[in-house]
């Protein structure tokens, strides 16, 4: 084709408009639901990415108008009904630990560390502030942890409830400290005995068999017989007294890679 | 659904009028953010983009603000902005690997040699448009891709209408160079493109 003159050009512009893939629309609207969970009613934001936003029905009145002003405020796009849960969505609410996808775009790295951290932490367990801080890579950050896991935009999902303070108290939660209470009890977690400890002054637990000092709610903390049980205030002091720390919960932050294996030493 | 009742129906209820509103404009605004981007991918961000930007500024905004806008001008010129903003926070980082364009959608009722040709003239044009400058290149396209009239040019351009009309003149202009001047040697007029 040849553009000899500007009518030909414009002709040939004209034919230039196009038809947007299907799916805009999906991709400026954030989707909303009522779903059942462990605190009762939430309502659930989502798109195309992943679940958004989660908050019980209570925090918000039973109010889904009000819901819905706190997530546009929050994620700046229009909200419309959904016509369905995203997976995983329902089973995870309900407890069982599910895979969900989350979308979590416009958070800092720092509060992606931070919840990413968070999600780590298995059920009927409890890490403190500060170990979230050290596993987020900024251990000087604790009172910043609290600020994001109050913001939580996903609780319920990414298990919030599940960071409590280093003096064994339970803390603040951002559906109330008896919510968080429940939840914790709910999923087996030995509410009464990490009480007990902390109110003797201890926060970590080894074994003398192993050798291993765990938070009190690792599960091969919870297996230690009362004979070969030791408590310690602080991680320090059990390292100190010769114990090395738990691989699974991690109590003294991150852990170096172990060294691997030497080549030859086994199977020559 | 006209304009002035797509704004009312905003301020009754802003999202679901917000959703009339995509409806009714995603084709303009997806083709001239094609236009504007060079990038079907690039353009569904583009447009994805303009259309939160304008959600968030209309949260902001009073019923009467909402009820007297000139809804078309008012989000091309939204689509304008972000691509420029777009561009200069591009330019600022290493440039990605060259994409290959995908053909376009083809067309109904073509036959296959016409098609192949279509395809042919909108991907050269295509390439060419990206080339031209900024106000030149949206003054073109909103007149003739999206068929704007020259008042709405302007005033998405913030310029007067003498002076839009001569953005455009001027691009067809280059465009036609650009188009006719054998290809490969990256110069036209004496000038080195960018």
């Amino acid at each position: 084709m040849m553009f000899n003159d500007l009518d030909s050009v414009t002709d040939a512009l004209a034919g230039l408009t196009a038809t947007p893939v299907p799916g805009l629309t999906d991709r400026i609207f954030g989707s909303w639901l009522a779903a059942p969970s462990r605190l009762g009613a939430t309502f659930v934001a989502f798109t195309g990415a992943g679940v958004q936003f989660v908050r019980s029905a209570e925090s918000v009145r039973g109010d889904a108008a009000a819901f819905g002003d706190a997530y546009r405020d929050r994620f700046g796009r229009p909200l419309r009904p959904a016509d369905r849960a995203p997976a995983g969505l329902l089973v995870a609410l309900a407890g069982r630990p599910t895979p969900v996808r989350l979308d979590l775009r416009g958070l800092s790295d720092f509060e992606r560390d931070v919840l990413t951290a968070t999600s780590r932490i298995p059920v009927g367990q409890i890490r403190p502030y500060g170990w979230v801080a050290r596993e987020a890579g900024r251990p000087r950050a604790v009172r910043a942890v609290g600020s994001v896991l109050a913001r939580n935009p996903v609780p319920l999902l990414i298990p919030c409830h599940r960071v409590v303070r280093a003096d064994g108290l339970l803390g603040d939660y951002m559906f109330g400290s008896t919510h968080k209470e429940q939840l914790l009890r709910a999923e087996q977690m030995n509410v009464d005995e990490v009480a007990a400890l902390a109110r003797q002054g201890v926060h970590f637990v080894g074994s003398d068999t192993t050798g291993v000092v765990c938070f009190p709610t690792c599960p091969p903390a919870r297996r230690i017989t009362p004979a070969h049980r030791h408590g310690f205030r602080t991680a320090a002091a059990a390292l100190a007294a010769g114990y090395r720390p738990c691989h699974h919960c991690r109590p003294t932050g991150p852990l170096p890679q172990r060294p691997p294996p030497t080549p030859g030493a086994v199977g020559d | 659904m006209p304009a002035d009742e797509l704004c009312l129906a905003m301020v009754t209820d802003l999202d679901s009028g917000f959703a009339e509103v995509v409806r009714t404009h995603e084709r303009v605004v997806y083709s001239v953010a094609l236009r504007l981007s060079g990038r079907p991918a690039d353009a569904e961000d583009l447009a994805a983009e303009a259309f939160l930007r304008a959600y968030q500024a209309l949260r902001g905004y009073h019923g009467e603000r909402i009820a007297s806008l000139r809804l078309r001008p008012w989000l091309l010129t939204i689509v304008r902005n972000t691509a420029r903003n777009t561009a200069r926070d591009a330019a600022r980082r290493p440039d990605p690997p060259p994409a290959v364009e995908p053909a376009e959608p083809p067309a109904r009722g073509a036959s296959v040699e016409q098609q192949v040709e279509r395809d042919d003239v909108a991907r050269e044009l295509g390439l060419v448009l990206v080339q031209l400058p900024e106000a030149q290149r949206v003054a073109v396209v909103l007149r003739h891709v999206v068929g704007l009239p020259t008042s709405e040019v302007a005033e998405v351009l913030g310029c007067p209408d003498g002076t839009a009309k001569s953005h455009i003149s001027r691009g067809l202009h280059r465009l036609r160079a650009l188009l006719t001047e054998p290809a490969g040697d990256g110069l036209v007029a004496g000038r080195t493109l960018r």
